[in-house]
């Protein structure tokens, strides 16, 4: 029997990737071959995709892009066999933008049967909450500390910190949020571990729970990804069945409860004091802080509430200890972080790295330029409240503190990639009406700033007095900026601001005219 | 209470599922998404047998319903097909591709086909960004979809 990998992961399928399962079956059964075919998360080279690797003495070999037309003669090339085809790859971890990565959030993604926990455990699973089982609440915060792990949903704020904040605080009851409402374009790190490998991030939760004595957790998940969901809700099933999850976790005696609540399109609720209004049924309107959910979350109780990357990366540092994790990165950025290369990219995908590369040798070097083969011109870091970054800032680390300082932000860590065709006031333009569409409401700078915004870019592409208005636009992102309540109005300014700033001669005819700021 | 005597279908099937809720903490979204998947939509008399069982206000429900995009209180399309606009896939030509689907279907975003065939929905990025531009048929996925490729696909989903 032969062992064959077809990745059952969203992109995979949008791919092909089901299809390339049919015509292998359909093949096998005419060649009377011995197939077991696993669906395993993506390896996140998703311009391999969908990627069909064969399991043989030496390892795991890749093929890919592999369509449904292909299986035969890959087939007759001797697929099972290590034969040689213009798909194949070799080896698939020995692929260079597999082999330069640092896999410690997603080791297992792509490698394993994602709703198989005996896989999971085989490849290192549940040691994190076994080890976090025998600790004291206390020591499992200080552990995270202790890994520098920041919260990876954009805010980079210490995820043990905030876990201290909840143990601290005295309730009857207290809530551990997972914030999947992973909305910012560019982004699909929360979504391939997800379905590639849901139950770290149900490992993690659990650890979490111990950590700050809650014994209920939700995953608030967007609809918007609706394999993400089923693989969480099969992910639960099983460790319930198997007593991961319910009242006596792994036999501690303590109890852990997990379940996925699905968003209804709301880009605001990613923020998470909307996402604590959307769980309580309400508006997810933004909430103004103090209190802090730490101390008044959900339903008026403390509340972890993290990314999924965040509570993810928690296991293997539990598993390996603090002082493993901590010496990857740079500076303040410790760990690793899950970047995603995507838009218009030659070699799009996931690639997990310690902290420190330069934006330009992950464009250059590990994207391998633009899909298109144009010239890149702006690369947006950090989804739609991120700043485009021109090729002379590429030399900036991947690091939370050097594109702060270059009025830019890491955010979830997506990088979109834009080739030269790009039409730069378009992009800032549709920054406010982004803005427009998703703003909650509550707060004047985001609600009404982004419509205004939108107007002011218009006049400037119709040439009416365009310093002037760009003279308003400084001003307006100036309010909203400080202004609004929460990141949706207070960071729409970055993308805006950067195509002032950075690609001011297309913002008029004679950029000369605009005074430099 | 004249409503009560006159309880549509409608508003008895939305207060049995209200019901089966009652033990989940924060009750109504899951209680929103299921009368929707059941009814297409959640029409006024839902919202009102909702706000009966939750012991709510009718405008708090009908607040929170009207509030997120997923909702909609009239039935849509036999199917709906979503257009990411967001950056990656605007990078990667999705604009034109939105044109591109208007133009085939002679219809715009949030509207359906005048044979009820499908609706078309903007979405703000379906975590399909390396293989933009994307698009979403129900809950079947599709990257790299071309003007053509996305023209094929409502067609095909219309016939």
């Amino acid at each position: 029997m032969t062992r064959v990998y077809v990745p059952r992961d969203a992109a995979a399928l949008a791919l092909g990737a089901d299809a390339v399962v049919v015509a292998l079956e359909t093949e096998a059964a005419v060649r009377g071959l011995d197939l077991e075919i696993v669906r395993n998360g993506t390896r996140g080279m998703i311009w391999l995709e969908p990627l069909v690797e064969v399991e043989t003495d030496a390892g795991r070999v890749a093929y890919g892009p592999v369509t449904a037309a292909d299986v035969p003669g890959l087939l007759d090339a001797g697929l099972l066999e290590c034969g040689t085809h213009p798909l194949a790859h070799g080896p698939t971890e020995e692929i260079p933008f597999l082999a330069r990565q640092t896999r410690l959030t997603f080791a297992r993604c792509g490698v394993t049967d994602p709703l198989s926990l005996e896989d999971y455990e085989a490849h290192g699973g549940l040691k994190g909450l076994r080890a976090a089982i025998a600790m004291t609440p206390a020591d499992v915060v200080q552990a995270v500390t202790d890994s520098g792990l920041r919260g990876r949903g954009g805010a980079g704020f210490p995820t043990g910190i905030k876990w201290r904040t909840v143990l601290e605080a005295q309730a009857d009851r207290k809530y551990i949020v997972c914030n999947a409402d992973e909305g910012d374009s560019g982004t699909f790190a929360d979504r391939m571990i997800m379905e590639g490998d849901p139950f770290v991030l149900i490992e993690g939760m659990i650890i979490s729970g111990l950590a700050v004595e809650a014994d209920k957790g939700f995953i608030y998940v967007r609809s918007e990804y609706p394999h993400a969901i089923e693989a969480l809700e099969s992910a639960i099933a099983t460790a319930t069945v198997r007593g991961i999850l319910g009242p006596d976790v792994l036999g501690s005696g303590r109890a852990f409860d997990l379940e996925v609540r699905v968003g209804a399109g709301a880009y605001v609720c990613g923020e998470e004091t909307s996402l604590l209004n959307s769980l309580e049924g309400k508006r997810g309107i933004v909430r103004s802080k103090p209190p802090l959910p730490a101390h008044e979350g959900l339903f008026g109780k403390p509340t972890v509430i993290n990314n999924v990357i965040s509570l993810a990366s928690v296991p293997v540092i539990l598993a390996e200890g603090p002082a493993a994790y901590q010496e990857y990165g740079v500076g303040r950025s410790r760990g690793t972080i899950p970047i995603q290369l995507a838009g218009n990219v030659r070699h799009g995908g996931l690639f997990e790295a310690a902290f420190g590369m330069t934006l330009g040798e992950l464009v250059d070097d590990v994207c391998g330029g633009t899909a298109s083969g144009r010239p890149v011109k702006a690369v947006q870091v950090g989804g739609p409240l991120g700043a485009y970054f021109p090729r002379a800032l590429f030399d900036t680390p991947f690091d939370y503190e050097a594109f702060a300082a270059k009025d830019g932000l890491i955010g979830h860590a997506g990088v979109t990639l834009f080739d030269d065709t790009a039409d730069m006031l378009k992009q800032a333009r549709f920054a406010f009406e982004f803005c427009a569409v998703e703003s909650c409401g509550k707060c004047t700078p985001c609600r009404i700033g982004s419509t205004r915004g939108v107007e002011t870019i218009e006049k400037i592409r119709r040439g009416e007095d365009v310093a002037a208005q760009v003279e308003l636009i400084e001003d307006l992102c100036e309010t909203m900026k400080y202004g609004s309540l929460c990141a949706l109005g207070g960071f729409t300014p970055y993308p805006v601001m950067s195509v002032l700033n950075h690609f001011r001669d297309e913002i008029a005819a004679s950029p000369e005219e605009i005074p430099a700021r | 209470m004249a409503d009560e005597q006159a309880d549509s279908e409608t508003a008895r099937r939305a207060t049995a599922i209200a019901e089966e809720h009652l033990h989940f903490e924060g009750p109504l979204l899951p209680i929103l998404h299921a009368v929707q998947h059941e009814l297409g939509c959640v029409p006024e008399d839902a919202i009102r047998a909702i706000a009966k069982v939750l012991n709510l206000g009718r405008a708090e429900v009908h607040g929170t319903m009207t509030f997120y995009p997923d909702y909609r209180s009239e039935p849509g399309g036999a199917h709906t097909l979503k257009l990411c606009r967001a950056e990656a896939c605007q990078s990667m030509g999705a604009d034109a591709v939105a044109d591109a689907a208007r133009a085939a279907l002679g219809i715009d975003f949030h509207e359906t086909t005048s044979d009820g065939a499908l609706t078309l929905e903007p979405v703000y990025c379906l975590g399909l960004c390396a293989c933009a531009p994307a698009a979403m048929l129900d809950h079947e996925v599709h990257g790299r979809v071309t003007a053509e490729s996305v023209v094929a696909l409502a067609e095909g989903a219309s016939a």
